[in-house]
């Protein structure tokens, strides 16, 4: 039909092309201008899911066994627009916890154990090694095919086997879209494009087939329709062969679409914003609606026209008779059968490297303790592992389409891959909802399951190429029948696809659950099963949910007062009353923010579980649910997810600490070693030792007064302020700043002399921050303004400067005494400035000046004196 | 005589080092962020670059696995916290020669730098 040259070249180019665009998206995603951020990219990349399977052997199923092809769809669709939550959870998880992997995702889940994340990893590869050589049976046998060779292989060589040329050529891609550079996300934006263009193609392509077999070949689906009705021998394309096989095919699919290895590094690993999943729930579904509309037309006219004689699997392009139509044709199977190749391997190979390799390399001693530190081409070693792995997954590929050869369907090869990864349902889905999933309980389920899976599915596939004798399928091992593997233990009526999930998922569900019952969970997987389960309560700070009780005002500000003193318990308890609005008399019940308030102030001062305790006993609770219960207990883990961010503060200070002292170190050494310096040198060094040390000496008085905020010692003395005056005197206390740096200093106050109700000191200390971070991000020759105003009910100090600017997304950050200022340097000045506005009910953020992104405007709202609101 | 780059956004500690390296017979040159070294390293040619590895923008890892992409063969030492070990293990996979902990002892460093310079190509 083509030349073979012709297809030749024309599929390398259309690879080149693909190259193109994932360098493209790659090059964008570094530039901050990513290709791929939006929901309509991401559904088109999910649709990855759709391989030669859909391409080629929907009409091959549907020209066998009707309209089955369909469950194969229905599944995800009903997967992606119903349960989206599930999907939402899994994206949540892996980026919170920064998984990169379906073998990651177990071994996190079940207390990091390595064995779980090994054996998922080796299973995903078993289990997919058929479905890669159906990509490689389709690619091959329709070169041929396009290019009029003979379509049947099991008498060619290995290697003259198209197929083999095909995988080599996959692996090629694969290697180089996927492990060009070792990335810490494990994402990868140009793929994703690359990816969600081929959907596109293969789209195009597959409508174009259905469009010419229709109203080319025949004059319409009406034509089309009746032709098929008039021939009886076709009834079996439009049957529908027992229910029973459906509701497994359907359950099958909806698993794969998140558990194949390829979905999940789409769905979730590349996903880059979780709002897509909306759009991906009605778009990915409807994209599967479109590309099946043309099977069954296609389907019956290739029975119709070629009849049986010609492989089903190729009726979509063996009725091209157009030359172009059927290159284009191939070419969409070509993108079909490249995305799935180039998508599974590489999560296969990170699922390889990082949860079997690494870690047994890990444990050979030469490989331990220092010496891997010492070694210098970790990164390499890393990236050598991966590209091995995607050639060698490949050529199993390969090793298992020439076992089979010609003996299955396209779809068969797929069902039994689908049916593999169903096998981490329990284990992974479960364990996303189910606290009390341990780590044996997944271990048993997945062994059991995987060897039932081996049992009931694989060896009877690979009896039919001869490979297993075919008497054990048909009579039982050793004659016994109760142990035919397609109908085990006397199960028919499921058919033999069905039978086997069923069996395989029972035992793996119930050796999950009950091992999981019976045994003990350790203290790390009891914490990382709350990590994930409670993935939503994260959210950092105590929240109101245990309270349900009432409790007087009184009360509650006398058990603060124990903690945190009288002054700061009274003050508080202001505070919120004036926020309010409505006087609180000290018998009135307190309303649950007041009591949330109490609670993370005792929080600072005894830890949150104590703090709970402590509120739940002068409160008359009512009695707690058994979920409370749980949550209680769980807050052990709360209190060690606390742990984790003080340890994230203590390196925060620390860094910050050791910047000054490294450099006074230095210069100390160097005038100890070199006693013969010129005078000025030693002076200029000195007074860099001078400056460093008022640095570090002002860093320890920050953590101490961040130290006595969060307890709640710092006393105020709240009153009414005249803001202009405290403006000024700000202004010409750091004056010097601006002079040296010849920033110029615009202060702009609106009236006479706008009044706050707030601590002097306090309200002085945040300025001199303010102004001070505000000079040193200006430019030499910039401008910082301040303005002051007071309108209703709020006093408004704004602070701009013309340096770079907060980029959203660390617009909070900044404030967070955990985290290091993104500016770098700020330390926990403004951490501090926060804490210290909210003592007097106000409010500290950031915003840009102009709405262009350039500059900061740092604005505090401070509250007025009540006669004026 | 060798010549060094210190890359690092402490202008203080850039001083101490450029002391400690020209004390040495060194030709020095020094930039404060990632970008102005992937330049500097075009233009000067060092043979050894003393890296921080929190610099603003691109951070220091950055910058080392982009020079060794690059084809930079020559040395390369980070400068780090103590006590990260993560930091240093991700030093060395994107291709660092040595690393020195922050606060460094001078005498350290240099010596350090010395032996480098003396081993390799």
């Amino acid at each position: 039909m083509v030349p073979a040259w012709v297809v030749v070249v024309v599929s390398l180019a259309y690879l080149g092309l693909l190259f193109g665009i994932a360098h493209r998206g790659d090059q964008r995603a570094a530039a901050g201008r990513s290709l791929i951020a939006s929901g309509g990219v991401y559904a088109l990349s999910l649709a990855v899911y759709a391989t030669s399977w859909t391409y080629y052997g929907s009409v091959g199923r549907a020209a066998t066994r009707g309209l089955e092809f369909l469950t194969i769809y229905l599944g995800p669709a009903l997967a992606m627009g119903c349960s989206a939550i599930v999907l939402q959870k899994l994206i949540r998880v892996s980026k919170r916890y920064r998984i990169t992997s379906l073998s990651d995702f177990a071994a996190a889940r079940y207390g990091n154990s390595r064995l779980l994340g090994g054996l998922v990893a080796l299973i995903a590869v078993v289990g997919t090694v058929p479905y890669i050589a159906l990509q490689l049976k389709a690619v091959s046998s329709t070169f041929r095919l396009v290019s009029g060779g003979a379509v049947s292989t099991t008498d060619v060589p290995a290697y003259a086997d198209t197929a083999l040329y095909v995988a080599l050529v996959l692996a090629l891609f694969a290697i180089l879209f996927g492990t060009a550079h070792l990335d810490a996300t494990e994402r990868h934006e140009g793929v994703v494009a690359a990816i969600a263009f081929e959907s596109v193609v293969k789209l195009v392509a597959f409508l174009a087939a259905g469009l010419y077999v229709t109203f080319g070949l025949f004059g319409g689906l009406t034509d089309l329709f009746e032709a098929a009705a008039a021939t009886p021998a076709l009834a079996t394309a439009v049957a529908i062969d027992g229910y029973g096989n459906w509701f497994w095919l359907i359950v099958l699919s909806a698993f794969a679409v998140l558990l194949l290895p390829r979905q999940f590094q789409i769905a979730v690993v590349e996903n880059v914003d979780e709002r897509h999943v909306r759009t991906a729930s009605w778009l990915f579904p409807l994209y599967l609606l479109v590309i099946n509309i043309f099977v069954l037309p296609i389907a019956l006219a290739g029975l119709l026209t070629l009849g049986p004689a010609v492989s089903p699997d190729t009726y979509v392009l063996a009725l091209q008779q157009h030359s172009a139509l059927a290159l284009l044709v191939f070419v969409g199977g070509l993108s079909a059968a490249t995305g799935m190749v180039i998508v599974e391997t590489i999560a296969l190979s990170t699922m390889v490297s990082n949860s079997l390799v690494m870690p047994l390399l890990l444990r050979r001693p030469r490989w331990g303790g220092p010496g891997l530190a010492d070694r210098g081409d970790l990164g390499r070693l890393v990236l050598r592992i991966r590209r091995v792995t995607i050639l060698v997954v490949l050529l199993l590929g390969f090793g298992f389409f020439r076992i089979t050869g010609d003996a299955l369907g396209l779809v068969d090869m797929g069902l039994v891959s689908f049916a593999a990864v169903a096998q981490f349902a329990p284990a992974l889905l479960g364990g996303l909802w189910w606290k009390g999933a341990t780590r044996n309980g997944a271990l048993a389920g997945l062994t059991a399951g995987i060897v039932l899976w081996a049992y009931t599915l694989l060896m009877p596939e690979l009896a039919r190429t001869g490979w297993v004798p075919e008497s054990i399928v048909r009579d039982g091992p050793f004659g016994v029948a109760l142990l035919r593997p397609q109908e085990l233990f006397g199960l028919t009526g499921m058919g033999a696809v069905g039978a086997g999930v069923f069996w395989s998922l029972l035992v793996n569900v119930a050796l999950f659950v009950g091992v999981s019952l019976a045994g003990r969970r350790t203290p790390a997987e009891a914490g990382n099963a709350a990590l994930f389960v409670d993935i939503d309560r994260r959210t950092p700070g105590p929240g109101t949910r245990f309270y349900r009780g009432s409790v007087p005002v009184a009360r509650l500000r006398d058990l603060l007062a124990r903690f945190v003193g009288a002054e700061a318990a009274a003050a508080l308890v202001t505070e919120h009353t004036a926020r309010r609005g409505v006087p609180l008399p000290d018998e009135a019940l307190a309303d649950p923010e007041l009591v949330r308030q109490v609670e993370t102030a005792l929080t600072g001062a005894v830890g949150p579980a104590a703090a709970r305790a402590l509120v739940a006993s002068v409160a008359d609770e009512e009695p707690l649910g058994m979920a409370e219960v749980v949550e209680l207990v769980g807050e052990a883990q709360h209190l060690r997810e606390l742990d984790r961010l003080k340890d994230e503060f203590v390196a925060t200070v620390t860094h910050e600490l050791r910047t000054p002292l490294t450099a006074i170190r230095a210069f100390t050494e160097i005038l100890r070693d070199n006693p013969d310096l010129p005078t000025e040198e030693r002076a200029r060094y000195l007074e860099i030792m001078a400056t460093e040390t008022e640095r570090l000496t002002r860093m320890v008085n920050q953590v101490l007064d961040l130290a006595r905020l969060e307890s709640g010692q710092a006393s105020w003395q709240v009153t009414d302020v005249d803001l202009r005056s405290v403006v000024e005197e700000a202004a010409s206390a750091t004056a010097q700043l601006f002079t040296d740096k010849e920033v110029a200093l615009d202060v702009e106050v609106d009236g006479p002399g706008p009044l706050a109700h707030v601590d002097r000191d306090g309200v002085m200390q945040v300025l001199l921050n303010l102004l001070s971070n505000a000079v040193k991000v200006t430019p030499p020759s910039g401008r910082v303004r301040v303005a002051v105003r007071a309108d209703d009910g709020t006093a408004r100090i704004d602070v701009s400067d013309d340096g770079p600017g907060v980029p959203p997304s660390d617009r909070e950050l900044i404030f967070d005494r955990f985290r290091r200022g993104a500016a770098g340097g700020t330390g926990l000045g403004l951490a501090i400035s926060r804490r210290i506005v909210e003592q007097f009910g106000g409010t500290l953020h950031v915003s840009d000046c102009g709405g262009d992104g350039r500059g900061a405007t740092f604005t505090v709202g401070l509250p007025v004196p009540a006669r004026r609101r | 005589m060798a010549r060094i780059l210190i890359c690092d956004d402490e202008p203080n500690i850039v001083v101490s080092l450029e002391f400690l390296m020209r004390r040495q017979g060194h030709e020095v040159r020094s930039v404060g962020d990632g970008d102005a070294a992937l330049a500097a390293v075009t233009e000067f040619e060092p043979d050894l670059v003393l890296l921080d590895l929190m610099l603003p923008g691109r951070d220091g890892y950055e910058v080392c696995q982009t020079l060794r992409a690059d084809g930079f063969r020559r040395k390369i030492v980070m400068l780090t916290a103590k006590g990260r070990e993560a930091e240093i293990t991700k030093g060395f996979a994107v291709g660092a020669d040595d690393y020195v902990t922050k606060p460094f002892g001078t005498q350290e460093l240099v010596a350090r730098v010395q032996q480098l310079l003396g081993a390799g190509p």
